[in-house]
């Protein structure tokens, strides 16, 4: 029966660390309710996490929606529906592909970050040095980060919608000659508040799952410069994956199985 | 130094501490009375830094209790804890600035977190405490990665007694400085712990540092206090212990782990 325990082995550390991550969330979250606030540590991740992330989620957003209106007129096209092509286009961006693209652009440059600079301050001590000076490194590290996390990302998916439709609407205008009017028209006409709602909400978790993942590693890092770096893949691998499995169980319980 | 009263600031008891099959600590008893200065010796990994983690309450320990101003902090929790972690500035072993702040912004980061201290008021006791520590208000708008080591080691001393606390813990003061630095810092250390007559506990494996700084020494070894007398019986402890590790031999009682 030897072969069965690396099984068991890994199965418990899994088991382990999953029990250490809930812990890690629960005490943040239940530190995020609870005062002193630093308002001030908010407003700069909010600029870090948010701002900073609208180029890279522009552009991600503009080549989706201009690659998905050429690719479903392909589709389209040979069956003669090619008005259905903006309304492809816009339900495909408010419901998955703003919230996922944005999500992962955002987790390999903010997680990466986040779990980065908790984890220098780590090994170098800081995090120790800051409860010595009456700070709880829960409040004055991982709460502005989470709060901003969950702020920021439904914006910048709203963001993203907007401008993936407008990629769609200018490669089917210039390129697949539509008739502008008729395409913002076909836009408009089959999508429902719901679609975009589902679609920041799901971003509103993805920049939660995003911020705690790149808290928890950097809080946990240890064994210096190599430590930091596992944590910042750690970071970014744990919380891509989580978005797109939490990205399906959404969906299913937004829209049904 | 020690306190007229006679009665500790800081008493261990039995403290231990594991790290899986570690023993790390394995029963420690350690009593500092007020304004006195005990200096923690003992060579690299026999828990000179857990204890003073498990004190700072970083740390749980696994057995036994931290007593302060005679109260059990390991039996406090949240704020209560906090209430008495507050009485210790500590300086780090390796300074543990925050980067992301200038230099006086980190000396006055605890005064900050208290109420009814203005901006302003808490600038000035920065410069106040950087003056104290032989820093001018030149270096307090410069960001810590623009210090040297020893300098940045000056601020760290300036943060560590900023809200003037009852009890300052040393970590490795002089680790990384160059001999004459170490002793600036040494005397600036002595000079500071008696102006606030504080009480202080210092863990260093210089031995230079440890007869300056302490009026007691206590040795660790093998998560255990083997010896602990005044500062100036070091020489003549007739403990081998001691004795081995004040000369710095290689042979003697204490088998230092040596991987191959």
């Amino acid at each position: 029966m030897n072969f069965l325990a690396p099984i068991g082995r890994v199965f418990i550390a899994f088991l382990v660390a999953t029990g250490r991550l809930v812990a890690f969330a629960a005490v943040s979250v239940s530190h995020c309710v609870r005062p002193p606030f630093y308002g001030r540590s908010i407003g700069r991740q909010m600029i870090q996490i948010g701002y900073f992330s609208l180029p890279v989620v522009g552009l991600t957003a503009i080549f989706t929606g201009m690659v998905l209106a050429l690719q479903s007129y392909t589709g389209f096209a040979r069956l003669n529906a090619e008005s259905a092509i903006a309304t492809v286009v816009v339900l495909s961006m408010t419901r998955e592909l703003g919230p996922v693209l944005a999500g992962l652009m955002v987790a390999g440059r903010v997680g990466a970050a986040i779990a980065a600079e908790v984890g220098t301050m780590r090994v170098t001590e800081q995090i120790d040095a800051l409860a010595t000076l009456s700070t709880n490194p829960y409040k004055y590290l991982i709460v502005p980060r989470l709060i901003a996390g969950v702020a920021t990302l439904p914006i910048l998916v709203l963001v993203a919608d907007i401008i993936g439709v407008f990629g769609g609407y200018a490669v089917s205008v210039h390129s697949l000659d539509f008739n502008a009017a008729n395409y913002l028209k076909l836009t408009w006409e089959f999508l429902q508040p719901l679609d975009v709602i589902t679609g920041l909400v799901k971003a509103a978790v993805f920049g939660f799952l995003i911020t705690l993942m790149g808290c928890y590693h950097g809080f946990h890092s240890r064994g210096g410069a190599q430590g930091v770096g596992a944590a910042a893949t750690n970071a970014v691998v744990s919380s891509s994956v989580l978005i797109l499995a939490s990205n399906y169980m959404l969906t299913t319980a937004f829209f049904g199985a | 130094m020690t306190a007229p009263t006679g009665e500790a600031k800081i008493e261990l008891r039995g403290l231990k501490k594991s790290f899986g099959a570690k023993t790390v600590l394995d029963g420690i008893d350690l009593s500092v009375g007020a304004g006195e200065s005990v200096v923690i010796i003992g060579g690299s990994g026999t828990g000179k830094s857990v204890t003073l983690k498990c004190i700072l309450g970083l740390l749980w320990p696994d057995a036994g209790s931290v007593l302060i101003d005679g109260i059990d902090v390991t039996a406090l929790s949240g704020r209560a804890r906090e209430a008495h972690t507050a009485k210790i500035g500590m300086l780090f072993q390796g300074s543990a600035l925050f980067d992301s702040l200038t230099v006086w912004e980190n000396v006055a980061f605890a005064l900050k977190t208290r109420s009814g201290v203005s901006n302003r008021e808490a600038r000035n006791i920065a410069l106040g405490k950087l003056a104290q520590v032989g820093l001018g208000s030149d270096v307090a708008a410069l960001s810590p990665a623009e210090l040297s080591g020893g300098m940045q080691k000056r601020v760290a001393l300036a943060r560590a007694i900023a809200t003037d606390p009852e009890i300052v813990f040393f970590d490795e003061p002089t680790t990384g400085l160059d001999p004459i630095m170490g002793d600036i810092i040494n005397r600036l250390i002595v000079d500071c712990v008696r102006q606030l007559g504080a009480t202080a506990v210092s863990i260093t494996h210089d031995m230079a540092s440890a007869r300056r700084i302490a009026d007691r020494i206590a040795m660790l070894h093998e998560g255990r206090i083997v010896w602990d007398g005044p500062a100036g019986d070091i020489d003549s402890s007739g403990n081998d212990f001691v004795d081995q590790f004040v000369h710095g031999r290689a042979e003697g009682p204490i088998e230092m782990a040596v991987r191959g």
